[in-house]
């Protein structure tokens, strides 16, 4: 979830009113927000730096929120200062407009052919007469920064530049070249560079580096030049310096450059509809006439409104009231979702607008209806679904055979499903290509290599991190390994498993064995060659040469037992012999 | 028990005196080692109050074993003098015509026992010299008790299967139980405590009449845990930092190919009355094989399966079992949970049911106090996080996760128009931090638990 830091008295202001913390945590709490932290810059570097480092930093207290995934509107502070005097109906919820140039010749965007195996879309619009303030350029900054990390995913699906529309000019050419035919002076750097150097000496910039991958090798990068050649950005990494904004700037040129042309245009809505509002002409936004590579032309941003029917019949029933039709238009017109009754039956008409990129079906509007309603207001009522319960087989029968296993002196361990490639092959002395373990492609750690193929190595390295504790230590786990399996969809099944050991200063086969007869006679299976269950002796690099014994259940092998291999017990840290006994109990069922 | 004649004979002592007396002179008088009656005074002290006995601690002095010698053989010195012959005296002896041997004189009186005579100067420095060294004897002082008899009734520790046979209990006393004392712990194994509370919330849901999901698959598809559930190809949840996919088995196969295409048509144009996410839907992104990250992909599948049994019938379902997350690990989170999930589908199901069913649901773990806030979540709309009061705290935390299925899921499934599908989650580890004052996840899950925590927790009673 995204969090937004917003300056508390600014955010007052803005509103028109000062809540107490516990007043807006409220507030926020009912419009599907939560107030995070209340702290000031003050407070995050003396944690994150030490007080010293803190002394003169700002004390202005800052409310951190934390916002819906899915609420690109919600990422700053105009935003959510807008959605929540809407739903305080302190305003209503402005019409955001796209307006022709004032010389009726739109900025042309011309994309051409190259950028289509890398990033082959591509949108544009101009913020006319903005006027910036601090605070407000800090925001403007910030939530492209929002945008880039949440919608965008880290630029890969799109990337924005911001430029100062004065210090270059139409038409602007978006391109892709080699590397080292690209030279311009980056955003902040005194130099001119190439490509090929500038992603060399972006790989050490705590920021940037974490981009270079998207573009990094492939043949050509993506750039825009305006008609004069000059370098706006190379996206998705850095902007050039000339067009850089600054507070004085006037006019803003916003481009997106993406790979997901759909959520190009959502992110180009949402700067634009936040940030229209400082423009001379509030919610207004200019045009910008984007060229596709085969000729054709889209005006943009697109700023799109869609316009839904649904009856007040359909939101009462899914949520569970009965408000008039007008009424659930005046709590949906709460929600920046302007609704009117159009007087068939008891439809209503919702306007979502382009903020609400959210809203793709009719149980978005529902669930906007019963938020301005308030979920704690509606009637908590017991559904009349009759059913009957029942227990998975197989869980039955372990939790079961859990409680037997307790009352026969062993201790359940509960331990990892996923483990070392080691833990399965080397430290039980057989080869990891043997085994018919899942690999896993991923893992930030070696403890998360494979997913087990038997729960001993989860009991033993349960042992090791208990010797201080009197002897003999006896524990059970009856848990699932995972086995790779061609038969399923996915080419993996999980099996059921019984493991257990019996550690002490000797072996205690005739315990561990005793414990095999003892669940035999619990899952009623008797000791017999043909019609019951016996044991064979076996070799296995698990366990010390003849002491290590097949079971064999109906004539089907179920698992085994026996005495570890003193190389088994020193490679799990242990130091006391040690019986274990491994069984299948699917076969039981 | 000690000599039982000592002891009398000690009783007979003290019957005599009206005073008291210190053990050692008991022993003295009956020429026995002083450890004996020390002896004889402990067992006697367990009979009750027929005697009472204080500690206490005296000094005496004793002679070394050079100190010995000297009072058998004289001091060094005068046995220089003795040891000279007569003849042989010089004119300087004629001085000195007998000595007397005062050390030897001071040693006997302190084999005698009249010690007193000399003063703290002499005694130390014969100390000094080695010939005399200081004691410390532990003695009780004796006196009669409350109950104070010269004969003494052997106290049984315990009844015995003969006294019950012969009847000869009757007759006996019996030395008292020390109730302060711990009892024997009994010899048993443990259930870990996780897995008492998954009990718990077993029979929870069972007693509520749903029915137990078959979750034993971790290894899933992206298809069932993300495309079904219409949660996007780019969501970040499908990121390699957030989610463990596989290397081998890397892909699934035999999808269901007309549901298939029905998902990757809502999911890439809309439908069903939705926009959909309007991009490219990729095949090889579904076939992608992960652990599952969470158990509704097997909620995915069992409504799949609902669907496809034609004639629509109500069910409740409910798992609890393990899910995989490959994010980054601390205090209270791992790399595997396990996740609590409770599903109900039926025509008509409304907002006001789903809060009621997690109401009664949360009831039954002793929560009473619960209020919703609206959240986001790409499968569920509305979607609602679930919070309880805490008294502890004295402010509300979050509980778990609810909300219901969008129709993006649920029809190109072909779950009929007009049933609704809700559903909640909770992860089972929390509850149980909380339950049994866990801190740090790594005390209660994995290998290195520390199993007399598992031996010394409690049962599980949720509602309590």
């Amino acid at each position: 979830m995204p969090t937004v830091s917003v300056k508390r008295d600014l955010l007052f202001q803005a509103l028109g009113k000062k809540y107490t913390d516990e007043e807006f945590d409220e507030l926020c709490f009912e419009f599907g927000l939560e107030l995070d932290e209340i702290t000031s810059e003050k407070d995050i570097i003396s944690r994150e730096q030490g007080d010293v480092r803190a002394a003169g930093a700002s004390d202005v207290v800052l409310y951190k929120i934390d916002v819906p995934a899915n609420r690109y509107d919600l990422l700053c502070l105009e935003g959510l200062v807008r959605g929540l005097q809407v739903f305080k109906q302190k305003i209503e919820a402005p019409y955001y407009r796209r307006v022709g140039a004032t010389d009726g010749k739109p900025q042309r965007f011309i994309i051409t052919q190259e950028t289509a195996v890398l990033r082959p879309h591509a949108v544009a619009a101009v913020l006319r007469n903005i006027t910036f303030t601090q605070e407000r350029y800090d925001s403007f900054i910030e939530l492209q920064e929002k945008l880039h990390q949440n919608i965008c995913r880290k630029r890969s699906l799109v990337a924005i530049g911001t430029h100062d529309l004065d210090t270059i000019s139409g038409p602007f050419t978006y391109t892709a070249k080699a590397p080292d035919d690209i030279c311009f002076k980056p955003l902040n750097q005194k130099e001119e560079s190439t490509a090929t150097e500038l992603m060399r000496l972006y790989k050490n910039d705590s920021h940037l580096r974490h981009y270079l991958h998207i573009i990094e090798d492939e043949p050509h990068y993506p750039i825009i030049y305006d008609s004069n050649g000059v370098v706006l950005s190379m996206p998705p990494i850095i902007n050039g310096d000339h067009s850089k904004i600054s507070l004085k700037t006037k006019n803003v040129f916003i481009e997106c450059t993406a790979t997901d042309l759909t959520k190009a245009k959502i992110v180009l809505d949402m700067m634009v509809t936040m940030f229209s509002e400082y423009c001379a002409k509030p919610f207004t936004v200019e045009e910008v006439e984007v060229v596709c590579p085969d000729g054709s032309t889209c005006l943009y941003p697109d700023l799109a409104y869609r316009k839904e029917l649904i009856s007040g019949d359909t939101i009462n029933q899914k949520v569970g009231i009965k408000e008039s039709a007008e009424s659930l238009a005046r709590l949906l017109t709460r929600m920046c979702l302007k609704a009117e009754v159009t007087g068939k039956a008891d439809e209503i008409e919702v306007e979502i607008p382009p903020t609400r990129s959210d809203v793709i079906h009719a149980c978005d509007i529902m669930e906007d209806a019963a938020m301005a309603y308030g979920f704690n207001n509606i009637a908590r009522t017991k559904p009349k679904t009759y059913t009957i319960a029942n227990q998975l087989p197989l869980n039955k029968l372990s939790e079961l055979l859990r409680l037997e296993l307790a009352a026969a002196g062993f201790t359940e361990a509960l331990t990892f499903a996923l483990c070392s490639q080691e833990d399965i092959a080397d430290k039980l002395g057989k080869k990891i290509s043997d085994s018919r373990a899942v690999h896993i492609s991923n893992p930030k750690t070696a403890e998360f290599q494979v997913a087990r193929t038997t729960l001993l190595p989860g009991l033993l390295k349960t042992l090791a991190a208990n010797r201080k504790l009197p002897l003999p230590l006896k524990l059970f786990e009856i848990s699932d390994v995972v086995l790779k399996d061609d038969t399923t969809d996915v080419g993996a099944r999980n099996n059921r498993r019984l493991c257990a050991v019996f550690y002490n200063k000797i072996p205690g086969f005739e315990v561990i064995h005793g414990l095999l007869d003892r669940v035999m006679q619990l899952l009623d299976v008797k000791p017999s060659r043909d019609q019951g269950y016996y044991i064979q002796a076996a070799s296995d690099s698990i366990f010390f040469p003849g002491r290590c014994a097949e079971i064999i259940s109906h004539g089907k092998s179920v698992g085994c037992l026996g005495v570890l291999h003193p190389d088994v017990i020193n490679r799990f840290e242990l130091t006391m012999p040690c019986s274990a006994l491994d069984l299948d109990i699917e076969p039981f069922l | 028990m000690a000599d039982a004649g000592l002891a009398e004979s000690v009783l007979e002592r003290l019957e005599k005196l009206d005073c008291g007396v210190d053990s050692q002179d008991v022993a003295s008088v009956l020429s026995v080692d002083h450890q004996a009656i020390v002896g004889a005074v402990k067992s006697l002290q367990s009979l009750g109050e027929l005697i009472s006995a204080e500690q206490r601690s005296s000094k005496h002095w004793e002679l070394t074993a050079e100190g010995k010698e000297i009072v058998e053989q004289g001091s060094h010195e005068a046995r220089v003098f003795n040891a000279i012959p007569t003849e042989g005296l010089s004119q300087t002896d004629l001085m000195v015509e007998s000595i007397e041997d005062t050390v030897q004189d001071k040693l006997v009186q302190v084999q005698k026992g009249l010690t007193g005579k000399l003063d703290e100067k002499e005694k130390n420095e014969l100390k000094k010299r080695k010939l005399l060294s200081e004691v410390t004897v532990k003695s009780y002082w004796l006196t009669k008790g409350p109950s104070f008899s010269t004969t003494v009734t052997k106290q049984e520790t315990d009844l015995t299967a003969e006294m019950i046979a012969s009847g000869t209990w009757r007759d006996k006393k019996f030395k008292p139980y020390n109730f302060e004392a711990l009892g024997v712990p009994p010899e048993c194994g443990h259930l870990h405590p996780l897995m008492k509370v998954r009990t718990q919330f077993r029979q929870i849901f069972l007693e509520m009449g749903f029915t137990e999901m078959p979750t034993n698959n971790f290894i899933e598809s992206s298809f069932w845990n993300f495309d079904s559930l219409f949660q996007p190809q780019q969501h970040p949840a499908r990121d390699q930092h957030d989610t463990f996919f596989l290397s081998d088995p890397a892909v699934a196969k035999d999808f269901p190919m007309d549901y298939l295409e029905r998902v990757k048509k809502v999911h890439s144009e809309g439908g069903y009355g939705s926009q959909g996410y309007k991009y490219d839907w990729k095949l090889e992104e579904a076939q992608k094989n992960l652990l599952r990250t969470h158990t509704t992909a097997v909620s995915a599948r069992m409504l799949y399966k609902l669907a496809q049994q034609g004639k629509f019938t109500p069910v409740k379902y409910f798992s609890i079992d393990r899910v995989f997350r490959n994010e980054t690990l601390d205090a209270t989170h791992l790399a595997e949970f396990h996740q609590i999930e409770g599903v109900v589908a039926d025509y008509g199901l409304t907002l006001g049911d789903l809060m009621g069913v997690l109401h009664q649901f949360f009831t039954k773990l002793g929560i009473t106090k619960l209020r919703f806030k609206p959240a986001y979540n790409p499968y569920t709309e509305p979607s609602m996080e679930v919070f309880s009061y805490h008294e502890g705290l004295k402010k509300w935390v979050e509980v778990g996760n609810s909300g219901v299925f969008r129709p993006e899921m649920l029809l190109p499934m072909g779950i009929p128009e007009g049933v609704s599908v809700i559903a909640w989650g909770l992860s089972l580890e929390r509850p149980t931090m909380i339950k049994y004052g866990i801190n740090n996840i790594r005390e209660l899950v994995g290998h290195k638990v520390n199993l007399q925590m598992v031996y010394d927790s409690p049962i599980c009673r949720l509602d309590s």
